[in-house]
């Protein structure tokens, strides 16, 4: 089964790729705010049972994918 | 008896390179510098360990999340568990605070850039292994290189830290928006310290802008393993 993690910065927390990100975005001319720069974990993975398989990956996010402490994270299942 | 020259680890994963700096330091204070691989399971017999800086892993997904898996880790948990003194310096200071031996975590700087250059910091507590020759309030002059060193804490944790006297280090001029000014913390127990600065690059006077005050901190480092190497293997320190 495929899986997409997508990790996010916490909010509050100081995200200087968002700003970088959000700034050239307005020098460029559009109106944006609130711009963050997380990261995509696409993976596959053997189980085929959704629940099962959403369970393993959030294992996976809590012991290496994501740090808890600054980063939260979505699992999306292509089923 | 107490070793006259102490052996001191030094972790090498892939990726590191300051592991020989550290050694080299090291040895000039008067310890036996131990090379290890990352890939060992077991530490050899030594009284205390460095993690050196560098960028394990290339730095991959988060820095240090992947070399904490490292087997040479789960060694310098169980030591560090038994009251060793470990020092992660820079990247060594990532990987234990992703191993989850040192609170908070290592963000990418606020200006987004790689600093590199001498800092001044401010030693808050000289009653760890790392700060013994040290005095609270001291200034020291010792470089930094790192794009990831904005050390974060949420507020719950940073108030519990600053209660438990947890910041050993802070800056006097924060290069890299790290909460409260922290360069480096320790453990509740105080034997594992990180910090971003590079101690081991101010020893030699012959190397960088000059300073020695690295000295202090590594000096300190070879003091406590040279009680530690005379104690008792049962006792574990403070």
């Amino acid at each position: 089964m495929k899986a997409t993690v997508l990790v996010r910065p916490k909010p509050g927390i100081l995200d200087p790729q968002g700003e970088a990100v959000e700034s050239s975005l307005r020098q460029l001319g559009f109106s944006v705010g609130d711009a963050h720069v997380g990261r995509v974990v696409d993976l596959e993975v053997a189980e085929s049972d959704p629940a099962a398989a959403r369970a393993e990956i959030e294992q996976m996010c809590r012991q290496l994918l994501t740090n808890p402490l600054i980063e939260s994270y979505e699992i999306e299942l292509q089923t | 008896m107490s070793d006259a020259r102490p052996r001191i680890a030094v972790v090498t994963f892939p990726g590191s390179n300051d592991d020989r700096d550290a050694l080299l330091a090291l040895e000039q204070l008067g310890a036996i510098g131990v090379p290890v691989w990352h890939g060992d399971e077991q530490l050899p017999e030594v009284a205390a360990v460095v993690l050196p800086g560098g960028f394990s892993y290339g730095d991959y997904l988060r820095c240090g999340a992947i070399a904490r898996f490292s087997p040479a880790m789960k060694a310098v948990a169980a030591f560090a568990a038994e009251g060793g003194p470990v020092l992660g310096i820079c990247n060594g200071f990532q990987i234990l605070c992703e191993a989850g031996l040192l609170p908070g975590a290592l963000r990418p700087n606020a200006s987004l850039a790689f600093i590199c250059r001498d800092v001044v910091l401010r030693v808050e507590r000289a009653d760890t292994p790392f700060t013994a020759g040290c005095t609270p309030g001291q200034r020291m002059t010792i470089p930094i290189k790192h794009g990831e060193g904005c050390w974060f804490a949420d507020v719950d944790l940073a108030a519990d830290l600053e209660a438990n006297g947890q910041i050993v280090l802070r800056y006097e001029d924060n290069p890299n928006g790290s909460i409260a000014d922290v360069a480096g913390v320790c453990n509740a127990y105080g034997n594992v310290m990180g910090l971003m600065p590079h101690p081991e690059h101010a020893v030699d006077p012959l190397v960088g802008s000059g300073s020695t005050d690295g000295a202090l901190i590594l000096g300190g480092l070879v003091e406590a393993a040279r009680a530690r190497s005379g104690a008792p293997a049962a006792a574990a320190a403070g």
